[in-house]
């Protein structure tokens, strides 16, 4: 192996399939169709179970529980209070199947099982038990009237039924961002997971109806985007669509919003993020700080630090510990604890990912390290640099979703920021510099939502995350994410002689 | 919604419980008054019930460890069904409030506590408030046996309000925001909402658990440590849940509990020179001494939730019955020993006449007796000297030619329970209509308009609280906006949601407690400005 150390198949106790079916009004069933589809461990391509294939019938399904639930059921008549007990019984039952849970995503997306464990599932309990906190604080507004004869207030209520369809990178933390606020809210939805990795939403589905979640709150379908996902984003009775995915499949939803219910949208699309390390930053950090921000979770995370610029005074000095340090990124089975990137999730981004890597070579970009698949088993693919990018390149434009990084040189702050900028992406960024001038002045030029000064992917349940221009329209996380589920509704009313105004 | 409310605060004062603060129990609470004898044949004098829970914390809780008071003194805590000690309890003075303050100190400047995340700090919290309601049954025993307050009430609104606020208060710990903030040129501007630093809170003992909750709950979340003194005739329960905090994961130093009295302890705690914050509920006359004392030593900033003489008004077209009932309600609930109780009961001359009857009809049904027994509506008044106070002005009514409905006299010979007592034709200028009487006397005068009874309404130093009863729209926005009181009820009463602050107008104090606003009390809001180059944007 040239680079990124491949430890062997580690042996770890493979969690058993309990839950195959779609989860519609509080009972697993079959898709109407009586259709399945495989679910595949991405270390060796083998089918891990089959699964309920769920389409425009069991959408219908899943939608009436939803409505029905909400529109005379008990979840949104709760108290906020009385919402947040249930929401903080599943995270304490979901703290009891941490172990189950991350093994779920570990064999079904390739994510790493230790990763699961400490970091992506108390991540999901973090999210719900945050918005269990925020479920009684979700305050509307008296008003200043301008009229002199009128009293005003706003309402927030929740916008009903919610569609959510969530990606395969991070199964558990996608279900939670989604589903916790729009429970809080006090929405009833429909939860579409990826293909790639339904077997945790299912485990979640199961885990609702112990947590005492009334029937039809909560619905899981599985399935496919151009049948399933459609049905969602096109259904005449869902308030709101919420979606998590590509640039590419985000506009279709819009498109299919648009065309049947005007349903909001809630976009949370790709990124091509730039990480700018300056002359004064520390060369050790700042190639620990470019080569996680890469590579974490094999690239597959949609605020990867794709794009690296580095100052032309640090740039060698950073160029050169990278590809050190890049040797010891070790690739390997996930459930292996020595492990820091598994396989990608399917054969699919595997191919195109090796396609972009030869996109790489062929249009002049110089290659440092990496490259190549590792092994004839699997989707494992080397931790790669790229020097000498070009911006008319593939590879600096395009969200490639794996572990290719592309370097650049820069020279001024305006032209970091500029080179920043150079995107139709803005979802995050990251500046590596102890000068609170230039700190201050790249975060407020930089187009993104979310910038990280010295550090990466500092994610938190309280910062709001979300996208400029291409990369969405919506911020999850933190009280902002609550306004996606809510309609603001104003009430006004005559007012008479009242002392003030 | 708000006729949701009414009718299920209805039910709960129909039922013996009136569980005031919680509105899951109580729809088929019908037992009370039908049930059990009323207060003419009352119970009190009958055999005392034993509590069935031990006393196992007397003593000061100071950095983590219950210690004895420096001066080795003790004071008695007295049973108020019979006046006998239930205990005794360290009395905390001078020196053992240096040593909480020291210890205080320490953990809010060295840590963990204000270092820790605000997660962490609210899985404690959330810890916690298992841990409440875990022990509920105990704590009930404990707080009605100190304090006098039924069981019912205790068990079944008091001490699940007590989880539900920190649990409240453990959902804003991580959500307690600063701003950025617009500057006028090139500059950068945000706000840190910092901890205050030591917290002094000084409790009163008619809610010991919930003023407790008031106090103690924003303080943690914001990552504040705290010296808290209980009132002196309600030490116990404070000690227990100190207790459980401790179990919860709390580090030592961050709530420290001394027990003692108001000249020594608590004045001691207001007058303390490193002491950053004092909150204290109480009588404004105490209020004023407090503020004073905050003035001399280190000009501490003070939040005073203090006394009210809380107008109830009922319009010509109210539903009577509901008005009566919650009237009632409003002014006899935990024994008439409500900062906000309802205790001018205004009501339109047009059905005056209909509402005096029903109200001493309601009045007469009341079920007194030992607190512990089911379906007893009300147990003793807190202490001699407030029996003696409540009997004072009860003369005071008869003197000035109130008419008395009925009551007026105490109940069986031992303890300190006295009759509901009902005053009609009460005019503003008697002392009942001005005085925070704290006790189970009602005063009902009449009115004839909108404008006069806004105007009697507010004629008041007090500003704490007041029902509007009326079913017009109209009436109730105008007068919600014209009433100087921090809150006011419109078709209800005493709904103490853990989001809706608390506080009052003029003499009743100053300051918010529960929502959002009761965060404010326990922050430093801290400026941070810093010049931009090239900025992109301003």
């Amino acid at each position: 192996m040239e680079n990124g150390k491949c430890n062997g198949g580690a042996t770890a106790k493979l969690p058993e399939i309990k839950f195959t079916k779609l989860f519609i009004n509080g009972k697993f069933v079959d898709a109407a169709s009586g259709k399945t589809f495989e679910t595949i461990d991405p270390r060796n391509g083998e089918v891990i179970a089959k699964i309920a294939e769920g389409d425009k019938e069991d959408v219908d399904l899943a939608v009436n529980a939803a409505r029905h639930a909400f529109d005379h059921g008990p979840w949104p008549r709760m108290t906020g209070f009385e919402r947040a007990r249930i929401i903080n019984k599943y995270t304490d039952l979901i703290e009891q199947n941490i172990e189950e849970l991350a093994a779920l995503d570990a064999i079904d997306g390739g994510k790493l099982f230790q990763m699961g464990k400490v970091g992506d599932i108390p991540a999901a309990t973090g999210h719900f038990r945050y918005y269990a906190g925020a479920a009684d604080k979700i305050h509307g507004e008296t008003l200043r009237m301008t009229r002199p004869s009128l009293f005003g207030y706003t309402l927030k209520e929740p916008i009903g039924v919610v569609g959510h369809i969530i990606p395969w990178n991070f199964p558990s933390i996608m279900y939670a961002m989604k589903v916790a606020p729009a429970l809080a809210a006090g929405c009833t939805m429909v939860v579409k997971p990826a293909e790639q990795t339904p077997l945790s939403a299912l485990f979640y589905a199961h885990l609702s109806k112990e947590a005492g979640f009334p029937d039809g709150v909560i619905n899981v379908v599985t399935g496919f985007g151009p049948t399933a996902g459609a049905a969602i984003a096109s259904h005449m009775d869902i308030d709101k669509v919420s979606f998590t995915g590509s640039t590419d499949v985000g506009r279709t939803i819009m498109q299919a919003a648009a065309a049947s219910n005007l349903k909001k949208v809630s976009l949370e699309l790709g990124g091509k993020s730039p990480l700018l390390i300056f002359d004064d930053a520390d060369v050790n950090k700042a190639a620990d700080l470019a080569l996680l921000g890469c590579f974490y979770n094999k690239g597959e995370i949609c605020v990867a630090s794709s794009r690296v610029f580095v100052q032309e005074g640090i740039y060698d000095k950073v160029v050169e510990k990278m590809v050190e340090k890049a040797k010891d990124w070790t690739v390997g089975d996930p459930f292996d604890s020595t492990s820091r990137q598994g396989p990608q999730v399917d054969k699919k981004q595997f191919e195109k990912i090796l396609s972009y890597i030869e996109h790489g070579k062929n249009e002049g970009a110089t290659l440092l390290t990496g490259g190549n698949a590792i092994g004839d088993k699997g989707y494992y693919i080397e931790p790669t640099i790229f020097a000498d990018v070009t911006e008319d390149m593939k590879i600096y434009k395009d969200e490639i979703f794996g572990p290719v990084m592309s370097l650049m040189k820069f020279k001024t702050v305006e032209e970091g920021i500029k080179c920043a900028n150079n995107t139709k992406y803005g979802l995050a960024a990251g500046i590596v510099s102890q000068n609170v001038d230039v700190i201050n002045t790249v975060s407020r030029s930089i187009k993104a939502g979310v910038i990280w000064v010295n550090c990466y992917f500092a994610f938190d349940l309280d910062s709001p995350y979300g996208g400029y221009k291409m990369s969405g329209n919506c911020r999850e996380s933190g009280m902002d994410a609550l306004d996606s589920y809510l309609q603001v509704k104003s009430i006004a009313m005559p007012l008479h002689n009242s002392p003030w105004l | 919604m708000a006729a949701r409310r009414v009718s299920s605060l209805l039910s709960r004062s129909f039922s013996a419980a009136s569980p005031v603060l919680s509105r899951s129990q109580g729809r088929n609470g019908y037992n009370g008054s039908r049930m059990v004898r009323r207060f003419g044949t009352s119970s009190a004098a009958e055999e005392i019930i034993s509590p069935s829970v031990q006393v196992s914390y007397t003593k000061l809780l100071i950095d983590g460890n219950f210690v004895d008071a420096a001066s080795g003194k003790t004071f008695p805590t007295l049973d108020p069904r019979t006046g006998e000690v239930i205990a005794n309890v360290a009395e905390g003075d001078a020196e053992d409030i240096n040593r909480a303050v020291k210890a205080a100190r320490k953990a809010f400047d060295e840590g963990p506590w204000p270092k820790m995340t605000a997660y962490e700090r609210s899985r404690i919290m959330l810890r916690f408030a298992d841990l409440v309601e875990k022990h509920s049954e105990e704590l009930a025993a404990l707080e009605t046996w100190d304090n006098g307050k039924t069981y019912e009430q205790a068990k079944t609104a008091e001490i699940p309000m007590l989880a539900r606020l920190f649990r409240y208060y453990a959902g804003w710990a991580d959500k307690i925001h600063g701003l950025t903030v617009p500057a006028d040129g090139n500059y950068h501007v945000q706000t840190l909402h910092e901890p205050i630093g030591v917290a002094g809170q000084i409790i009163p003992w008619n809610f010991p658990l919930l003023m407790f909750a008031w106090k103690v709950g924003p303080a943690l979340a914001c990552g504040n440590t705290i010296v808290l003194k209980t009132a002196e005739q309600t030490p116990l329960t404070a000690f227990y849940v100190g207790k459980l905090f401790l179990e919860a994961g709390l580090p030592p130093g961050v709530l420290n509990i001394v027990s003692g009295f108001g000249a020594t302890a608590g004045a001691s705690l207001a007058s303390h020179m490193d002491v950053d914050k004092l909150a204290f509920t109480g009588s404004t006359d105490t209020g004023k001494v407090i503020l004073g004392l905050a003035a001399n030593s280190n000009l501490k900033p003070v939040t005073l939730e203090l006394g009210g003489k809380s107008p109830f008004i009922v319009f010509e077209d109210a539903d009577i019955d509901k008005a009566v009932e919650l009237a009632h309600f409003a002014l006899f609930f935990n024994q008439g020993q409500c900062c906000c109780a309802g205790s001018r009961t205004y009501v339109h001359e047009r059905v005056y006449d209909e509402f005096v009857e029903k109200a001493k009809a309601r009045a007469l049904k009341r079920v007194v007796g030992d607190p512990f027994k089911k379906g007893i509506e009300q147990g003793p008044q807190i202490d001699s000297k407030q029996f003696e106070k409540v009997m004072k002005y009860i003369r005071s009514g008869v003197e000035s030619n109130a008419t008395l409905e009925c009551g007026g006299g105490q109940v069986g010979d031992k303890g300190y329970f006295i009759q509901p007592t009902v005053f009609s034709n009460v005019k503003d200028d008697m002392l009942i209509a001005q005085d925070e009487i704290f006790g189970p006397v009602q005063s009902i005068l009449k009115f004839s308009d909108v404008d006069e009874v806004i105007r009697r309404a507010n004629n008041t130093r007090y500003g704490l609280a007041a029902g509007v009863f009326t079913k017009n729209i109209d009436t109730a926005n105008r007068v919600s906006r014209a009433l100087k009181a921090g809150t006011v009820w419109v078709n209800c009463f005493d709904v103490f949601d853990a989001a809706i602050p608390f506080g009052g107008y003029k003499m009743s104090g100053n300051g918010r407690e529960k929502g959002i606003y009761s965060l404010n009390n326990y922050l430093q809001v801290k400026a941070v400005v810093t010049p931009l180059n090239n900025p992109a944007w301003i």
